[in-house]
């Protein structure tokens, strides 16, 4: 596979390392001379010289052929276009986009622009996973579907607590489709009771994930196990 | 109408002071705070006293597109000093905010032609310069 790589940071350097290891070729377009000098030390003549949003650059350095094309630039206002020209000029299939400051995710999304990868998120996500808040677990995003699984733990004193799943009254657009207790599992029934400290598993629509986790939270106040 | 300018450089502080004083209503957005000296100079007014409004912000952050009043925008010139910058918020005022007039100017012939393709309406000094001075050689051969 060709891949072509723009921006010779600490990102760009080290895919371009990874992927030449697994017999890729690889080219590195970098603009600053000096990070270009310490790059072609190693890399050799698989790093250009250049403005990677410059069209003849990226032409010299064969986008026309890429079956990748990877813009990892600190600025995302450069990531977003070279990966648009890639697509739309140069009929490239493959991109990945960085994305420096997730609040411009939305930028890529209207350009069309995807996969764009916003360390700062997937970390945000990650402490979400790690220090889940109200004991909420996101176990599988579908974000094309604005569907989610998430794991709660029913809290003493909730709302929840000792009701039937019935009982809970969920939305529309939200099931339970396990209770985890005692180190088992089972996929309740209408008549299934939710008891203190189980863990439930929720398939919902994400836009009622905070009705459906205040049903499973203690009541405010009090403190949380 | 409601014209806003995006970048207020020596091009964009001078086309704010053009459309304010033809009486249209002037939205100018930099990130830097002294942006605001280009639009006063020589004038003992502030730009605000004169009718303008200017916003500091980033040209990439849509809160401050949106303080700038691009929603209510009839007009958007995107004239900061980065192409790529310039091209990204101009499609950005086109296709999710449906602004009616876009001009984007861009430095780089190869990439204002481009684009100019795609549907948005370029300005490449640059192009310009290069036909005015090869006509001005020109004349001597002629």
């Amino acid at each position: 596979m060709y891949v072509l790589i723009v921006g010779a940071g600490k990102v760009g350097w080290n895919l371009a390392r990874e992927l030449i290891n697994k017999n890729h070729e690889i080219t590195v377009i970098e603009a600053k001379p000096s990070r270009y000098a310490t790059v072609e030390e190693e890399l050799e003549h698989a790093v250009h010289l250049g403005d990677g949003s410059e069209l003849w650059v990226l032409e010299r350095a064969g986008i026309e052929r890429a079956d990748l094309v990877i813009a990892v630039t600190g600025d995302d206002e450069d990531n977003i276009l070279i990966c648009q020209v890639a697509r739309e000029k140069y009929g490239v299939e493959n991109v990945i986009a960085r994305c420096n400051n997730p609040r411009n995710l939305q930028h890529f999304e209207l350009l069309g622009v995807k996969p764009a990868i916003s360390a700062t998120d997937l970390i945000l996500r990650l402490i979400e996973h790690e220090v889940p808040q109200y004991g909420l677990l996101r176990l599988l995003d579908l974000p094309r579907e604005h569907l989610e699984i998430i794991e709660l733990e029913v809290a003493a004193g909730s709302a929840a607590a000792g009701r039937t799943v019935v009982e809970l009254g969920l939305p529309n657009g939200s099931l339970v489709i396990s209770i985890l207790r005692e180190g088992g599992g089972f996929v309740p029934m209408a008549d299934s009771e939710v008891k203190a400290g189980d863990e439930v598993l929720l398939v919902l629509d994400t836009t009622l994930e905070d009705e459906i986790t205040s049903l499973f939270a203690a009541p405010a106040g009090s403190e949380a196990a | 109408m409601f014209v806003l300018i995006v970048g207020c450089g020596r091009v964009g502080s001078a086309i704010a002071r053009t459309m304010l004083s033809e009486g249209h209503e002037v939205s100018v957005l930099d990130e830097d705070s002294e942006a605001i000296a280009r639009l006063e100079r020589g004038i003992d007014r502030s730009w605000e006293d004169m009718g303008g409004s200017i916003t500091v912000g980033t040209a990439l952050e849509i809160d401050a597109l949106l303080e700038a009043g691009i929603e209510r925008a009839d007009a958007f010139v995107a004239s900061t000093d980065g192409d790529n910058t310039n091209l990204v918020i101009a499609q950005v005022a086109q296709r999710r905010f449906n602004v009616r007039k876009v001009v984007v100017r861009v430095l780089d012939p190869a990439r204002a032609a481009w684009y100019e393709g795609q549907g948005l309406q370029t300005i490449c000094p640059t192009q310009k310069a290069i036909e005015m001075l090869e006509a001005a050689v020109r004349e001597e051969a002629a």
